[in-house]
């Protein structure tokens, strides 16, 4: 009788996963109705070479009351990132004139993998990042996260996705590809399209607009 | 006073950074008399070269023979001020570099890393070529390029705007246009 039970919980319990799943997977991507707040508190996650130059870039047509507060993470191995971000915080004064308040946290995570590591060492790495960002996620349950590439929004969007399909928290997840990415996409935005994990995607060239017609074309942010 | 003055060409700066990378196949390429040369004969008198985390130490000049003046240094805060003086740029193919050099409207060859995996970089330096917004090179044909170069007939390039992004994001998060 008891195992009876038991079969009979599991299988409630997988078919409401299920059901919740495919609600996700129909009302993600769908403007926010019912939902809409004032403020949205904000993680961004940055990246080397050109991604947190781009991301500051868009963050400076964003108005800075409606993402707040906001979480900046970059890789634990990326020196200049967080910097740039704080200058840009620190820059920031309202319409009165007024130094805007300091509510920007600044985090770093484990790399799931380092350019060059072999892919052996790779299995625990990532292992352990994904612990990391399971954990960052758990402290900060942003409600949007911008991110344009780095390898380090996989295991932070793949956790978002979860907290959506544990109703844990909502996040709205908005993906910019590089403007380095003219004709292929990123293994980033490869796994986000794919996957249908970010609500919106947006590209910067038309070629990849017209290979991945569910894209957003956006022109160069540049 | 007198003759020193005569023959005293305008300065006018070559400025080569290869950003946060190690390339030193550029490094190598414009430390090369191929190429200092040519950059010579096209009127350059200066080269300042930001080696980055690069293994390679060019030669350092003083110019005292008519050749070029050479100078270099690792790493600056900000390459800016480098790049406003500068009459030519030749870049590695970072996007960061790229963009700040194409906004500063100065000429600019791209020399794309070929020792990189996964080379992604390549695709947007040969757009912007093709758009005629700078001129690309591989490290070994640098003084060819340099050497054919119309800097005139470079294309301007108007910056890029993230307004359209800002628009599609608020108007999903249900905020009014602004």
């Amino acid at each position: 009788m008891a195992f009876g039970s038991v079969v009979a919980a599991l299988t409630a319990l997988v078919l409401l996963i299920l059901i919740r799943f495919l609600y996700i997977l129909r009302w993600s991507g769908k403007p926010l109705h019912g939902k809409s707040r004032r403020t949205y508190s904000t993680l961004i996650v940055l990246g080397s070479g050109g991604h947190t130059a781009e991301m500051l870039n868009l963050l400076s047509v964003l108005q800075k009351d409606r993402f707040t507060p906001r979480f900046y993470i970059a890789a634990a191995t990326d020196n200049m990132s967080l910097q740039k971000a704080r200058v840009m915080e620190d820059s920031l004064i309202d319409v009165a004139g007024v130094k805007v308040e300091e509510t920007a946290k600044y985090l770093q995570i484990y790399r799931s993998r380092e350019v060059g590591q072999s892919y052996v060492t790779s299995v625990w790495t990532t292992l352990v990042a994904t612990a990391h960002a399971l954990y960052l996620m758990i402290l900060l349950r942003p409600e949007v996260i911008l991110c344009n590439g780095p390898g380090t929004c996989i295991p932070l969007c793949a956790i978002a996705f979860l907290f959506k399909v544990l109703g844990i928290r909502w996040s709205s997840i908005f993906y910019m590809e590089s403007i380095a990415r003219v004709k292929r996409l990123s293994l980033s935005g490869l796994l986000l399209y794919k996957l249908q994990v970010a609500d919106q995607f947006f590209v910067q060239w038309p070629e990849l607009q017209r290979k991945y017609p569910r894209a957003e074309y956006v022109g160069c942010l540049m | 006073m007198g003759d020193a003055e005569d023959g005293v060409r305008p300065k006018r700066t070559v400025f080569v950074t290869v950003g946060t990378t190690c390339f030193d196949a550029l490094v190598r390429a414009v430390d090369t008399r191929e190429v200092q040369q040519e950059l010579s004969a096209r009127g350059y008198t200066d080269l300042v070269i930001q080696m980055g985390r690069g293994t390679y130490t060019p030669k350092k000049s003083n110019g005292e023979d008519g050749s070029l003046v050479v100078d270099y240094f690792t790493f600056s805060p900000s390459i800016v001020d480098y790049l406003r003086s500068a009459s030519l740029v030749i870049s590695h193919a970072g996007s960061g570099s790229i963009f700040e050099t194409l906004r500063l409207g100065k000429p600019l060859i791209v020399v794309v890393n070929e020792d990189l995996m996964d080379n992604h970089q390549t695709e947007l330096a040969e757009e912007l070529a093709e758009r005629k917004h700078l001129y690309c090179a591989r490290p070994q044909a640098l003084y060819k390029t340099i050497a054919d170069m119309d800097v005139e007939s470079l294309l301007p390039y108007v910056s890029g705007d993230a307004a359209p992004v800002a628009k599609h994001i608020n108007r999903f998060l249900g905020f009014p246009d602004d």
